[in-house]
């Protein structure tokens, strides 16, 4: 039946992530049993908190249906800052709060670029990236800085028994989730990211949502920097190099809709950050030609942006107008039934 | 100044682009009263109620509202002086659910450590009582995706009485409902009415007006023709208002025939939800008319024939060929040409110039050979001549963006880069809506023009009188299907619109 195989087909599409997750899974299990091990497991989540951070950030900007490809910029600048404080002298309740509040300035450059100017995202984000990397640069006059321990406690650090890289990412997690869920700019983030027109229309102060998503968007960007360069000890002119792919592709890889209006942070974002996190790990336990890296990396990002595009446009097509709605009816609720992803 | 006057209009005046819409509109609207605004296509009635509703604003003339002068500076700020507004495309956001669609510009919250939360329990207790004074039985978490075309309208409806709204405008509410949809919908403007809610309603059936509505405002060419209590009107005396004029000098005589060849022919065709069996026959030299109401499908079956969208039954062939079910390349090179309803957002590059627009689809044919660059200097003089040959005003056609242009002028910048392709079946879709008398005479000379070369031209407009002088057969629809094929000896306003009303199934 056509109508079997479609249903299937929704499914598939549904649920790409989750099946890529347990194929990931079984295939470094089986290939390499010290993948499975427990000191493995939580090695994977706390190299995946930093791009998780990130990630969630991205997902704000995607849910509104914007783009910020500065985000690796601003992990540097950010960490380059952390960096030259605390080799100052400055104290790590010093270093924390200017990070996030640069993250934020950087965030509300972007805004500005894209709600005052009306510049589009893609295009103000972008030559965002090359503003903060060359700021970046400047700052540690293109240098690798090797940092001290007190900066690296925010690396190892246990408060309440968990590593702090997961406790942060979980906090920012939960409150992200919050955010989008229960208050009314989150709800409006989703309504803008749907029909930027009509929620002009409905009196939503779109800019300033939007703004908000941008400076949100820099604010995780630079604390998953600080996360990162706790871990790393040091920062190098690379430093956040094309993070903002990885953070979009694990924000879509969650069922983040480019398109806008559709996803979550959680489960979605947080899975697609782990599986990625995942399959690097695995292929290094594996002990994989590095030369294949970029290309399952190529295709695991390509099957999230297929999908989310299949998806688009199976939507689009539900929310066509008929000219005979007693037939459309039918019709309609056939598709609906063969899979539409529930409430957001 | 009257005291039970809700709203009063006083020398209106707006332009678009150098072309007037409306000129010196004045009326008013009595409290708890619904006021019909009706009107052709293109005669300002969205302008009109678009003003009220702080989406444009106006540039002369004033309007008071509940005895003080009225400006809005945004929808939202229409909505806080207590106008509510129903587009005819719904402003919902189908990815969120039903209570969250009604307060998504003013959710309750309650404050936990300075942040604004929602309060979920206050939102869906007071979604449940708009919802229900609506009459919509659904759960108000429902996603808006998941409803039907009349229940996401009662969703605006309940939307717009969330603020205890004053007057709440209705166009065109009835396009994409179904007939108890639409019963329903008018069972609850007439509570609301009780309830002393007045409204304007914009429709094109004029039977849905008559029965609905305590004042008539009938619109023509941007001016107030007409206004007054309802029983002062019929429906004939409307609908003369509303043309105003007598076909006879109005239209072209036609000199040529049509041939016996068959150019276009479609039998059975159909999609599910959008046309059924559609079977029609465009001979050479012919004007095929096709009439119908607002979301009769005849927009909808012009982008299925051209190959904009898809069809799951039937057959469609161009001068005996079979054309695929595809994109619309396809149609093109068997010589089609499409001239779009919405020219603004489908049939013209708005920010290119006059020539650019021109050139664009015959662009393949002028590309030399070895190179596959374009041999400019033979366009150009292509393009001038079509241009001239159409009588385009521009003051330069290089230059100047098709923006710029009067609305007459740009639908034949449309045309006129259809006829360098020479093409042989023309697909109208309402080629003179919203441009001036004078251009739409010139736009009736050009069809004629076309079908005495041996064109085969399908004419799909909403003007019954359009199609009369037009045509020489006017097929009708109603809800996606063909109810009446009628011959120029047969040719009434009244036998036509009743074809147009249809069938509708409850």
């Amino acid at each position: 039946m056509i109508r079997q195989g479609d249903r299937l087909l929704a499914f598939l599409l549904r649920n790409a992530t989750a099946f890529l997750f347990v194929a990931a899974f079984l295939a470094f299990g089986v290939q390499a049993p010290a993948f499975l091990e427990p000191a493995n497991l939580l090695n994977i989540l706390l190299q995946s908190s930093s791009a998780a951070i990130t990630a969630t950030g991205m997902t704000f900007v995607l849910l509104a249906g914007g783009i910020d490809l500065s985000v690796g910029s601003i992990m540097f600048v950010s960490a380059a800052l952390a960096g030259k404080v605390v080799l100052g002298g400055g104290s790590l309740a010093l270093v924390i709060p200017i990070v996030l509040a640069v993250g934020i300035a950087c965030g509300a450059i972007n805004a500005l670029f894209t709600t005052r100017l009306r510049i589009q995202p893609f295009i103000a984000t972008l030559a965002a990236l090359y503003m903060w990397r060359g700021l970046g640069l400047w700052i540690t006059r293109t240098r690798a800085m090797n940092l001290p321990e007190s900066l690296l406690q925010v690396g190892t650090a246990r408060p309440l028994g968990i590593p702090a890289p997961i406790f942060i990412f979980c906090a920012v997690l939960a409150s992200a989730h919050l955010v989008l869920a229960r208050t009314p700019v989150g709800r409006q983030i989703y309504a803008i990211g749907n029909d930027r027109e009509a929620a002009d229309k409905a009196g939503i102060a779109s800019g300033r949502v939007i703004a908000i998503v941008y400076m949100l968007s820099g604010l995780c960007a630079a604390l998953g920097g600080l996360v990162s360069v706790a871990q790393l000890g040091a920062v190098s002119p690379t430093f956040g190099n094309q993070r903002e792919f990885a953070a979009i592709a694990a924000a879509v890889l969650g069922g983040t809709s480019l398109f806008g209006g559709r996803g979550r942070v959680f489960p979605g974002t947080v899975l697609g950050a782990v599986l990625i996190q995942t399959v690097e790990n695995g292929l290094v336990i594996v002990n994989a030609n590095p030369y294949v890296y970029p290309l399952i990396m190529s295709a695991i990002i390509f099957v999230a942006v297929f999908t989310d595009s299949a998806r688009h446009a199976r939507l689009s097509r539900l929310s066509r107008r008929y000219i005979r709605p007693w037939q459309a009816a039918a019709h309609r609720v056939e598709t609906a039934n063969s899979g539409e992803e529930g409430k957001q | 100044m009257n005291e039970d006057m809700l709203l009063e209009y006083e020398d209106i005046e707006k332009s678009f682009f150098g072309v007037r819409v409306l000129s010196k509109v004045s009326f008013a609207l009595r409290k708890g009263h619904i006021l019909g605004l009706v009107g052709e296509n293109g005669a300002g009635k969205s302008t009109l109620v678009n003003i009220l509703g702080g989406v444009i604003s106006s540039d002369a003339g004033h309007i008071r509202f509940q005895g003080r002068e009225y400006t809005a500076a945004s929808p939202a700020d229409a909505f806080r002086q207590g106008i509510g507004f129903i587009h005819q495309e719904l402003n919902l956001f189908t990815n969120l659910d039903v209570a969250e669609n009604i307060f998504i510009a003013g959710f309750p919250v309650r404050r936990i450590a300075c942040i604004p939360w929602i309060d979920a329990r206050a939102m869906r207790a007071r979604a449940e009582e708009l919802l229900g004074s609506v009459g919509l039985a659904i759960p108000c978490d429902t996603l808006v995706e998941r409803l039907s075309q009349g229940e996401r309208q009662l969703v605006e409806i309940a939307k717009a009485l969330r603020l205890s709204a004053r007057l709440i405008i209705l166009d065109e509410p009835t396009t994409s409902l179904t007939a108890r949809e639409s019963e329903r919908l008018f069972a609850l403007m007439k509570e609301l009415q009780g309830r002393g809610i007045s409204m304007i309603f914009i429709s094109h059936n004029l039977g849905d007006v008559f029965r609905l509505c305590d004042d008539i405002v009938v619109l023509r060419d941007g001016l107030v023709v007409d206004a007054g209590p309802v029983e002062r009107f019929s429906e004939n005396r409307v609908i003369s208002l509303m043309v105003g004029r007598s076909l006879d000098h109005y239209y072209p005589p036609r000199a040529t025939v049509p041939d016996e060849e068959v150019l276009l022919e479609v039998s059975g065709l159909s999609h599910p939800g959008i046309v059924e069996d559609i079977s029609l026959t465009l001979r050479r030299g012919e004007v095929l008319g096709v009439s119908g109401l607002m979301g009769a499908g005849r927009s909808e079956l012009a982008r299925i024939l051209f190959g904009l969208d898809p069809y799951t039954r039937g057959e469609i062939s161009v001068k005996g060929l079979r054309m695929p079910s595809g994109p619309s390349r396809a149609a093109i090179r068997s010589g089609m040409a499409f001239l779009t309803e919405n020219r603004r957002e489908e049939g013209l590059l708005m920010e290119a110039s006059v020539a650019d627009n021109i050139a664009l689809v015959c662009l393949p044919s002028f590309t030399r050979t070895p190179s596959g660059l374009v041999d400019s200097a033979s366009l150009k003089r292509e393009v001038s001549g079509a241009a001239s040959k159409l009588r385009i005003r521009s003051s330069s056609l290089d230059r100047q963006k098709v923006r710029t242009l009067s609305g007459g002028n740009q639908q034949k910048v449309v045309l006129a880069k259809w006829l360098l392709s020479g093409p042989s079946v023309f697909i109208l879709d309402e080629p003179t809506r919203g441009i001036d008398v004078g251009a739409k005479h010139e736009i009736y000379k050009i069809i004629n023009d076309l079908a005495g070369r041996g064109a085969g031209v399908l004419l799909i407009s909403s003007e019954i009188e359009e199609l009369m002088g037009m045509c020489d057969r006017i097929l009708v629809m109603s809800a996606g299907e063909i109810t009446a094929c009628v011959e120029r000896p047969e040719y009434d306003r009244e036998r036509i619109l009743r074809f147009a009303l249809g069938r509708k199934p409850v």
